[in-house]
């Protein structure tokens, strides 16, 4: 054995820190061991994250990675370790967010003997993740957690997991880390067709009433600048899925709002007026589209996006420009004629002031007793930066502060869009804090949600992360409730909540607390909460039975939205 | 309209890559008619032929779910006509019932015997899959013990190889 020589687990961390991972949220466990206690040297060079829960560690990494861009790392013990990960991988498969899971397995001798601890996690996750394999010789360490990290941030980005048999992480190696830059049977970005262009532009050009549909793909390929670019000359009015949202600043003149089930009234409504539909990284999701047959059918369609797979899966589309959309936009831009679309844009604003006579100004302003969620972020926007961080969980509170939270610039929304978790906010919001202890991060949640990952206030506390969590205790699952009253006449099956104090657990984790039930206590509440330099944990109890409007029920299509 | 489509896989690596292959199929509820696997021409690629019936515009997303595979090279989809493919089909038959009948029979469908054995026969032909199942029904007769039939092998007519893909 040459004295160069180090254990696999070392290796591990070595790596880790060659391809400037800042953190590692993890829990150990005996198949992981050896990692930790290389670990236990590296303290200087990688933060470890210990989380309370498996779940709470790979969500964290998912909410550090979205607003930070770089890839979030988690760690986990074989078996239960393993496969308290998997939603996580699940959800970021979805949401295109880029992960590196490592876990621990137990000894290559015992594989496949049902040896304590022994899950087929590399089985299990095979559908939940871009790239997954297993690693049973300590030469192979390294290159896996090379090619992992260019799997998981290079393309569509996406989860990767790397499982490491506790014998090759006991074995003596060589470290020597050469990152991974191509693999021949990879191609993450396809060759941009010149030709698309064109024919983009020409329909672009000779369109009456155009409209564009932008994602999350504009965030991930930061074209947020090229995106503005393009809207600023071709006057195109824009509409943002939720993952989108951000990308460009709400105040834009061409931003007309947010598409989807609880999207905006007219870029919902008029997405079946327009005559051609140009779709910037986003995948005509369910939840965007309605009855697919139903929609966009007048529109001849362009779609930018990275990915084959999504062309022509959901919606056919009349030019496909398949490429990075940063470069896509750029050409188109140079492309099309300079113009404004006054009237048609003025159609999205006449859509929108009914909405908000309707809807938004009883959901922000209300003159009932009981307190909207509406309002509690009307006060949030009146307190928070230009640059505050919003994550939400899932449901009703969710829906309702993507739809009033002013959001002013990219990587701002974080919120389980395509697996729609319950349990993703509170992790999420603690590694979303962690890239920046500077910025706000306020994380809105509901009664029913928290209580999924309820032990992660543990890890705030620990980390003393200053997230400021919002609660919107409506003492329900609301959004099944929502859906329980409108379409199975109200039978309430099982989603009225028995509630703990909230307060005292808070309290008990040493949050800064506060519980406001009256209107007149709201704005107060909500100022001292960003004043408060640390953690905080606002419980406000809102309406137990409103609704959030507009909404496209299921099956139904864009042009069927409705106010109420 | 349901045709009976070929996707012809290339692939690195072999662990793993048919679970992931066959995910696609099995999570989108679509049966695999045949599936045959070796090395390629090239060293180290493995070549996968599948068999499914279903429309164009399903194998056209199920070529392009396949290809999304990291370890995938390329995944090319075909008709029948686009295609020289054949099978082969293993027939096993009790010696007792071995008469001129059966010769007549094994001549005339171009199969041959490719083992004897203290009891038994075993019949060995190769073509499509309508030419071994009617064989099949014509050995019936003579009572077949077994009988086993390969997934696909093909080539596509069109002159593309792997190479450029490399
Ligand atoms: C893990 C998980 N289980 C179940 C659901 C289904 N679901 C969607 S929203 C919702 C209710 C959420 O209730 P709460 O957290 O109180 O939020 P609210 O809708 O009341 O704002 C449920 C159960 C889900 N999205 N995720
Ligand atoms: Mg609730």
């Amino acid at each position: 054995m040459k004295d160069s020589q180090i254990r696999g687990a070392e290796i591990v961390i070595k790596s880790l820190v060659a391809e400037n991972a800042r953190y590692i949220f993890g829990y150990p466990g005996g198949a992981i061991m050896p990692v930790y206690d290389a670990l236990y040297d590296y303290m200087d060079h990688i933060q470890h994250i210990l989380t309370r829960h498996e779940q709470g560690a790979i969500h964290a990494a998912q909410g550090y990675a979205r607003v930070s861009g770089q890839v979030g790392v988690c760690m986990a013990t074989s078996g239960p370790g393993a496969t308290n990960l998997i939603t996580g991988m699940a959800d970021a498969l979805i949401d295109s967010t880029p992960l590196v899971c490592i876990t621990g397995q137990v000894a290559s001798h015992l594989l496949g003997t049902d040896a304590f601890q022994e899950t087929d996690v590399v089985g299990i996750s095979m559908p939940a993740t871009k790239w997954n394999i297993q690693v049973r010789k300590v030469e192979e360490i390294a290159p896996a957690i090379a090619k992992g990290f260019h799997i998981a941030r290079s393309g569509r980005p996406g989860p990767v997991l790397i499982d490491i048999t506790k014998d090759a992480q006991t074995a003596m190696g060589e470290f020597n880390y050469v990152p991974c830059l191509n693999i021949r049977s990879y191609r993450p970005y396809p060759k941009l067709d010149d030709k698309a262009i064109d024919r983009a532009a020409r329909l672009i050009n000779q369109a009456k009433k155009p409209y564009v549909l932008f994602g999350q793909g504009v965030v991930l390929g930061k074209a947020e600048k090229a995106l503005e670019e393009f809207l600023d000359k071709s006057g195109i009015p824009a509409a943002c899925t939720l993952l989108g949202t951000g990308a460009i600043s709400e105040s834009h003149p061409n931003f007309v709002g947010k598409l989807g089930m609880h999207g905006n009234y007219g870029p919902n409504l008029l997405t079946n007026q327009c005559d051609v539909l140009i779709a910037v990284g986003m995948r005509f999701d369910d939840r965007v589209t309605g009855d697919v047959k139903r929609y966009a059918k007048q529109a001849k369609v362009i779609h930018l996006e990275l990915d084959p797979g999504e062309i022509n899966k959901n919606v056919k589309c009349e030019v496909a420009v398949l490429g990075d959309c940063r470069i896509s936009l750029e050409k188109l831009t140079g492309k099309v004629d300079q113009r404004t679309h006054p009237d048609w844009i003025k159609a999205f604003r006449e859509l929108e002031a009914e909405e908000k006579r309707v809807v938004v100004g009883n959901d922000l302003s209300p003159t009932k007793v009981g307190l909207t969620m509406g309002e509690v972020v009307r006060h949030i926007n009146e307190f928070k930066s230009d640059d505050a961080i919003l994550v939400t969980d899932v449901g009703q509170h969710q829906m309702v502060a993507w739809r009033y939270f002013e959001y002013k610039t990219s990587r701002t929304q974080v919120t389980s869009g395509g697996l729609g978790t319950m349990g993703f906010a509170l992790p999420a919001a603690l590694g979303a804090q962690l890239h920046d202890y500077n910025r706000q991060v306020i994380c809105v949640v509901g009664d029913g949600g928290i209580q999924m990952t309820f032990q992660e206030l543990g890890t705030i506390m620990q980390t003393k992360a200053p997230v400021k969590v919002v609660l919107l205790n409506n003492n329900f699952l609301g959004m099944v409730r929502q859906w329980q009253q409108l379409f199975f006449d109200k039978r309430y099956s099982f989603t009225e909540l028995d509630n703990p104090d909230f307060i005292k657990i808070a309290e008990a984790y040493n949050f800064r607390v506060q519980r406001v039930d009256v209107r007149g206590d709201l704005r107060q509440a909500v100022a001292e909460m960003f004043v408060h330099e640390g953690p905080y944990f606002l419980e406000v109890v809102v309406e137990k039975e409103d609704n959030v409007f507009p909404m496209i029920a299921a099956g139904s299509s864009v042009e069927e939205v409705r106010l109420s | 309209m349901n045709k009976r489509y070929t996707i012809s896989v290339f692939t690195e690596n072999f662990i793993g890559i048919l679970s992931r292959i066959t995910l696609i199929f099995t999570r989108r509820g679509i049966n695999i008619d045949g599936f045959t696997a070796s090395e390629s021409r090239e060293e180290g690629i493995y070549r996968i032929t599948i068999v499914v019936h279903t429309t164009e515009e399903q194998i056209i997303q199920l070529s392009k779910q396949i290809e999304k595979i990291i370890d995938v090279i390329k995944a090319f989809y075909y008709l029948d006509d686009e295609m020289v493919f054949q099978e082969i089909a293993l027939y096993k038959i009790p010696i007792d019932n071995i008469d001129s009948g059966l010769e007549r029979v094994i001549r005339q469908h171009n199969a041959r015997i490719i083992s004897a054995e203290k009891d038994f026969v075993v019949v060995e032909m190769t073509g499509h899959k309508e030419e071994t199942q009617e064989l099949l029904e014509v050995l019936k007769e003579f009572n077949v013990l077994e009988f086993v039939r390969s997934g696909r092998v093909a080539v596509a007519k069109p002159m593309e190889t792997i190479d450029k893909y490399l």
